[in-house]
């Protein structure tokens, strides 16, 4: 088994990267992948309470990279699928604890056993987001239909671009079709014609992210609900199905078939 | 439609296609790390040379960014003086 390694980043802090990092993990694991979640947030630590897992931690990424633990010894298991594992961030350092290729050898160790390893990038354009996209296969940018949001990822892609890790694929989180509908919020095909890259998924506003937040458990996991079909879409698509954007349409009405008509940049 | 009946209410127009326009700006000037202010002065000196070879309408000329998929890309057009003119006048 050679794990694929995915990286999700933003730019713009708040968009929902830990969000999809959780539930894409949550649900290529349900599909029965093998799947580890590595936040690399170091400071600011955040997938261990959106997964449930914060009350359990022992040791972290640091604590591996410095020797104080073995891989296996800080990787936490979540025991709601079979083989999600969580690797969480320290909280008491900051980025410089980590370099890019401790990441890469990190990575490395892990791809023999995993069929993926999803890798949460802090906000920002710097030793963080470097430390992330370093041993990514694939990077995945987060946005949100709003001005500052797709900015932001703009510039991300082009650095994905300069670090050679392109062509970015891109997920738009927190759409509100009815917004969208009144031409009050940038639709899909807005923004993929502004930033020009492929679109992995698109996640609508959902309340149930929140809820979900509240009890620790990710919305792929929680029976039926909008956000948690986007994501699970966004899992079957990294696995090379070819699920139509349209899939939507039964839940989103005119959302999912606006999706329909502007699912490719060109 | 909203656009056509915004226009007839004299409304602004929504909010979606002024987040569009601006961020398509912005967008440029990021991308070429070109501050807005840098294209008018880029647009004299491209007059000011091409002027001393050749004899150009400087108000006819237009200078742009355009985008194509990911890149940028200048583009001038530059409408020339017809020759004769020059020898009669």
């Amino acid at each position: 088994m050679t794990g694929k390694v995915i990286t999700f980043t933003s730019g713009k802090g708040g968009v929902g990267k830990t969000t999809a990092t959780a539930n894409v993990g949550a649900a290529l694991a349900s599909a029965g992948n093998k799947v580890v979640c590595i936040d690399a947030d170091i400071g600011l630590r955040n997938l261990d309470v959106i997964l449930g897992l914060e009350n359990r931690i022992v040791y972290d990424l640091v604590d591996i990279i410095e020797g104080r633990c073995r891989l296996r010894q800080a990787m936490i298991r979540d025991k709601r699928v079979p083989e999600l594992y969580l690797i969480p961030a320290a909280q008491t350092r900051d980025k410089s604890a980590v370099s890019p290729s401790d990441m890469i050898r990190l990575c490395d160790e892990l791809r023999p056993e995993f069929d993926w390893i999803l890798i949460d990038s802090p906000a920002g354009i710097e030793r963080g987001f470097r430390n992330a996209v370093a041993p990514a296969d694939i990077v995945v940018v987060v946005t949100n239909p709003e001005v500052s949001a797709v900015r932001d990822a703009d510039r991300i892609i082009g650095l994905v671009e300069s670090e050679e890790k392109g062509p970015a694929r891109l997920v738009i989180n927190r759409i509100k079709p009815d917004m969208v509908k009144r031409g009050e919020m940038l639709s899909v095909d807005d923004v993929l014609e502004l930033l020009a890259i492929e679109l992995l998924g698109m996640v609508p506003d959902d309340e149930t992210i929140i809820t979900g937040a509240n009890r620790g458990t990710p919305v792929v996991l929680n029976g039926k609900n909008k956000a948690g079909q986007a994501f699970i879409n966004i899992a079957r698509r990294l696995n090379g199905e070819e699920v139509p954007f349209m899939a939507m349409e039964e839940e989103g009405g005119i959302f999912g078939r606006m999706a329909r008509w502007f699912r490719r940049p060109q | 439609m909203s656009s056509f009946l915004d226009r007839l209410l004299h409304r602004e127009p929504n909010s979606a296609g002024q987040a569009k326009e601006r961020l398509k700006l912005v967008l440029i000037h990021d991308r070429t790390d070109l501050a807005p202010g840098m294209m008018d002065a880029l647009k004299d000196e491209i007059i000011a040379v091409i002027s001393r070879h050749i004899d150009i309408d400087p108000n006819a000329v237009r200078i742009e960014m355009t985008q194509e998929g990911r890149e940028q890309r200048l583009v001038a057009d530059i409408p020339l003086r017809p020759a004769q003119r020059r020898r009669t006048g």
